[in-house]
């Protein structure tokens, strides 16, 4: 047993280490048997129990626990865990304690102080089991609570793995219960058509049953209030319906709100017709800390065709349909609804060694030493949102976390930023400069006029303004040029800067004092110059006539 | 035609000119933009060749040699292929170099209005700095024209302690100005002024030598403004307003592009100046060390990229030089035609380097009746990548590295790139597993959601079209 003995750490560390009194030994993970009644799951497999040893923890497994996932007793005494019968024995032989079901009341009775205990909890709904666990002084991770838009969590998600098995289940038990092919074919005993699907939810567990009913040859259609998984859900072979109401349905942290009366009216006629079309309809949808919302009435399901299936993912919290019966799969008008609340259970095996990967990547986080010793680091934004009870005292709800991955809103308020900077045809050369180098630009150009000034003529001054000012003038209009349209500007840059013509024009016959002709080698050098511009005149003028006339649109 | 005629025909001539370069702004506007050019031109000219500075002996002198250039000219613009457009305005280019060196010669002998003093220093100086910028631009924009035409190599050519030539060129020609203007007479200023000039040419020759092929639009853009401040300097030596105003409406424009051009390949005016950036050239990009991209190319033939463009819902092509020498863009036009008729969102991303001068690729799409609403830059398509499903790269490289990016170490370090690999596929069609300009390897090669088509992009693209049309 271990009994707290005043812990020895220094004032003022903020990172407290769990039971630093047993800094001495690795820690016991404990896996006792799921009490849950058809809860087959196991919180670790023998599999993952060998990387639980390499990290450097001992594993203690309560005998049986692993049956229903087909794990014996034997193949976790060879992966090297210590088989023990009951479970009050093993709770008090385990440092930490991994489960997949809320603890039951006996559960918590059987804890014992500075234990760790990870698995779900749903605090927000059990406020009084969490009131038992601070009593008992221990720390809890609820491995719900994982703040799951932290792209490093996702490893340690294990909603988003057990829902991607339930997804995958509820496509296998619509398929059980539904009478026909799910691909067509055209066969010598005639044409089969392919199955109709529609996926109402397209979180985890409606993309996974996205993926899974394709894969099984059904065209797939899916919904979902948050417009952004619409990608989601063509990406994984499904087509996305559209509800014919305007508005953004993210609630944040990846999940959806509660929407409008408008929209709400516009969603039920979209699924009564639906309804009326399709041959199963697998519903997900799930608001956190509500009842499940009642996308499916019974009028609906009287207007599908006999045969056809629903299965109600959300029947454990009320059911999406109206006449789901949660942990049963009942006949009615015709069609069998299935509200089956343990999906990811039936598929035991796949979810038990998912479950344990996530909480063995849990595990590396929270003992990087790799010496069995865990530290629950506050610190950590992961960790800080798992935390629900530290030492006895509750620590849920965790403080907001600082970033939410692809939040919606960002990207329209960057998507305006840009065209705004645009507006002066180029960024930088409306960016303000930096004053002290504008300082030395002024300083410099006061300069050089001062020289200008002090020195030139009157009438150079005078062609010195023109050209100054001209120069500006060529920077104004410039900038505002579309880039689609450089190289035309280029040619007609270059066709006026055959003005240099006039240069020319004014040698070949200017009006001497007395009628003199002028100087042979003036003549033929203004010919050739006009010759030259003339070319460039002409040429570039057409040139950039031909170019402007191809763009359109 | 009294002299204050003339004048206020230059005033709209020039107001004219403004608004022919505002209006570029639009393409909607920009026909007409250039409509207002022509008349400005027009105008200019009829008021010198009417005005008090021409007589009537000079006319036939002057239509003769107008119609002799301008039938040139007219010939050249009709014949000219899109494609080789960068070379026709090198070469323009140079002719207006070569015409400000002929009129500040002439203005040199001319002795029709003597200068005494400080005036006559001026107006000695600004003959001589007309003629340096004039021979500067005209040797220049010859080489830049022959290494766009292929004459002359794209690589740099790095002449050993080429800095310090062009500082000794440089002193030389001060040297020469100041005995140009103490020069007693024409006759004696007028060794200076020719030694000078070839130094200016050969100056010229070597700047544009030692610039590699994938700084070209920089070049060009530069060439653009010199021949701009040329002619501005032509302006200040016959105190005409006319000239000085359109040589710096023209010279800041060429600069703003050489700026713009510098910016989108991340890079300082002056280091482009000073060369050594290019094929083969410069700064060899280190190979076998850990920036050396690890992977497998993946190839893919004309009927499987049909295949991929078939099933794609939204496709952006990033065309580059390749497409102009392979002569590709009416190819890719038949296949965005088709494609848009079946409804796929496809659009262009071009990047403001893409080819051989500035804006390059908009003429070549445009010449290919691609409309120019689709045809998008950089910064307007950049972010829409990762919901793309087949970006296709038509003849680019290194506008496409995603080293530039990713690897500090890279050449391209910071140079704006298009992320064509946050596409769901992204195609590039190469002839070889060659680099590219900047002589660096290119990662994306190797990223896994690439596929490379092997060969002539024409050749390819046609197949891809059939393909597409089976």
């Amino acid at each position: 047993m271990l009994i707290g003995v005043p812990a020895e750490t220094t004032a003022g560390e903020t990172r407290v280490a769990v039971a630093p009194e047993t800094a001495k030994r690795p820690l016991v993970i404990g896996v006792p048997k799921e009490t849950a009644a058809g809860e087959k799951r196991v919180a670790t497999v023998p599999e993952v129990v060998e990387k639980l040893i390499k990290l450097g923890f001992s594993v203690a497994v309560e005998s049986g626990a692993g049956d229903a996932a087909n794990c014996s007793d034997d193949s976790y005494r060879a992966a090297g865990a210590q088989v023990i019968d009951g479970a009050a024995k093993l709770f008090a032989a385990s440092d930490m304690v991994f489960k997949i079901g809320v603890p039951t009341p006996e559960e918590v009775g059987l804890m014992h102080a500075g234990q760790t205990l990870i698995t779900f909890i749903w605090p927000a709904q059990n406020p009084e089991l969490m009131k038992q666990l601070a009593d008992k002084k221990v720390t809890v991770l609820a491995i719900d609570s994982l703040p799951r838009t932290l792209s490093r969590a996702q490893k340690m998600d294990a909603l988003t793995s057990q829902a991607g098995v339930a997804g995958y289940r509820a496509v296998i038990e619509a398929a059980n219960a539904f009478g026909r092919f799910f691909a067509g074919q055209i066969t010598a005993a005639g044409k089969v058509p392919p199955a109709k699907v529609f996926i109402a939810g397209a979180g985890v567990a409606g993309l996974a049953a996205i993926g899974t009913a394709v894969g099984l040859g059904a065209i797939v259609r899916a919904n979902d209030t948050r417009a952004e998984v619409a990608d989601q859900v063509v990406s994984m072979g499904g087509e996305f319906v559209k509800v014919d109401y305007e508005e953004e349905g993210s609630g944040g942290g990846g999940y959806a709100k509660v929407m409008s009366e408008g929209f709400q009216k516009a969603q039920r006629e979209m699924y009564a017709k639906q309804a009326r079309e399709v041959d199963i309809i697998i519903t997900t949808a799930l608001i956190p800390g509500k009842p499940a919302p009642r996308l499916i009435t019974a009028e609906m399901v009287k207007t599908m065709k006999p045969g056809s299936v629903i299965v109600d993912m959300a029947a454990e919290r009320g059911g999406n349909c109206e006449l789901t019966e949660p942990g049963k799969a009942v006949v009615k008008h015709g069609v069998t609804i299935v509200g089956y609340t343990d999906l990811a259970s039936r598929l035991a095996k796949q979810s038990s060694t998912l479950y344990a990967t996530n909480l063995f990547r849990l595990t590396e986080e929270l003992c990087k030493t790799k010496d069995g010793i865990i530290d629950v680091n506050m610190e950590d934004e992961a960790i800080r949102g798992l935390t629900v009870v530290k030492e006895g005292s509750i620590t849920w709800p965790p403080p907001p976390p600082k970033v939410t991955a692809a939040s919606p809103a960002a990207k329209p308020a960057a998507a305006v930023a840009a065209p705004a900077k645009k507006g002066h045809g180029h960024g930088a050369a409306s960016e303000p400069m930096a004053p002290g180098k504008l300082a030395i630009m002024f300083g410099v150009a006061a300069a050089l006029f001062w020289f200008v000034g002090a020195n030139a003529p009157t009438a150079f001054l005078a062609h010195f303004t023109v050209f100054v000012l001209a120069c500006f003038v060529g920077y104004m209009v410039v900038w505002n040029v579309t880039p689609a349209l450089h190289t035309p500007l280029m040619s007609v840059t270059n066709a006026i800067s055959s003005i240099i013509a006039i240069g020319a024009l004014v040698q070949i016959a200017p009006p001497l004092a007395g009628g003199a002709a002028p100087d042979n080698w003036i003549r033929w050098l203004a010919v050739g110059g006009i010759v030259l511009t003339a070319v460039n005149m002409f040429g570039g003028f057409a040139v950039t006539q031909r170019m402007l006339a191809m763009f359109r649109k | 035609m009294s002299g204050n005629l003339a004048s206020v025909s230059y005033i709209g001539a020039t107001i004219l000119f403004v608004l022919s370069l505002g209006g570029l702004s639009n393409p909607e506007t920009s026909r007409r933009g250039n409509l207002f050019g022509m008349i400005g031109m027009t105008l200019a000219v009829l008021a010198t060749v009417f005005g008090p500075r021409v007589t009537a002996a000079g006319i036939p002198w002057i239509i003769a040699s107008m119609v002799v250039g301008g039938a040139i000219g007219l010939y050249a613009a009709k014949v000219v292929k899109m494609t080789q457009m960068p070379e026709l305005v090198a070469l323009m280019h140079s002719l207006v170099g070569l015409a400000a060196c002929l009129v500040g010669f002439a203005s040199y002998i001319d002795t029709s209005h003597p200068l005494t003093g400080a005036e006559k220093t001026i107006h000695e100086m600004e003959i001589y700095i007309g003629v340096l910028i004039g021979a500067v631009t005209f040797s220049g924009s010859l080489i830049a024209f022959g290494k766009l035409n292929g004459k002359i190599g794209g690589a740099p050519l790095l002449l050993p302690a080429r800095h310090w030539l062009n500082l000794v060129g440089l002193l030389v020609v001060i040297w020469f100005g100041r005995e140009f203007i103490n020069a007693p007479s024409i006759a004696a200023g007028m060794t200076p002024l020719l030694v000078m000039t070839v130094i200016a040419l050969l100056f010229g020759i070597h700047m544009v030598m030692a610039i590699g092929g994938a700084d070209m639009p920089v070049v060009v853009s530069m060439l653009n403004s010199y021949s701009g401040w040329a002619a501005a300097a032509t302006g200040f030596m016959l105190s005409n307003d006319l000239l000085i105003v359109v040589g710096a409406l023209v010279g800041s424009s060429g600069a703003i592009l050489s700026y713009i051009m510098c910016r989108a390949m991340n890079r300082n005016f002056i280091s482009v100046i000073a060369g050594g950036f290019g094929t083969g050239g410069g700064t060899p990009a280190p190979k076998g060390d850990a920036a050396q991209p690890a992977g497998e190319v993946v190839p893919v033939s004309a009927l499987e990229t049909a295949e991929l463009l078939k099933d794609a819902k939204s496709v952006i092509i990033v065309p580059g030089y390749g497409m102009a020498v392979a002569q590709a863009q009416h190819t890719v036009y038949e296949i965005t035609k088709h494609l848009r008729e079946k409804g796929v969102n496809i659009r262009f991303g071009i990047h403001p380097v893409a080819g051989r001068m500035p804006g390059h690729m908009n003429v070549l799409l445009a010449e290919a009746k691609v409309p120019y609403d689709i045809v998008l830059e950089m910064d307007e398509l950049n972010d829409d990548f990762p919901q793309t499903d087949v970006a296709i790269v038509c003849g680019a490289n290194d506008i496409v590295n995603p080293a530039a990016q990713d690897d500090p170490a890279s050449p391209i370090a910071g140079m704006p790139v298009l992320e064509v690999w946050k596409a769901k596929t992204s195609i590039v069609m190469k002839r070889s597993m060659a680099s590219g300009y900047a002589g660096v390897d290119n990662p994306l090669f190797y990223k896994e959601n690439n596929r490379m088509l092997f060969g002539d992009a024409k050749k390819m693209l046609d197949e891809v079209l059939v393909a597409l049309k089976a």
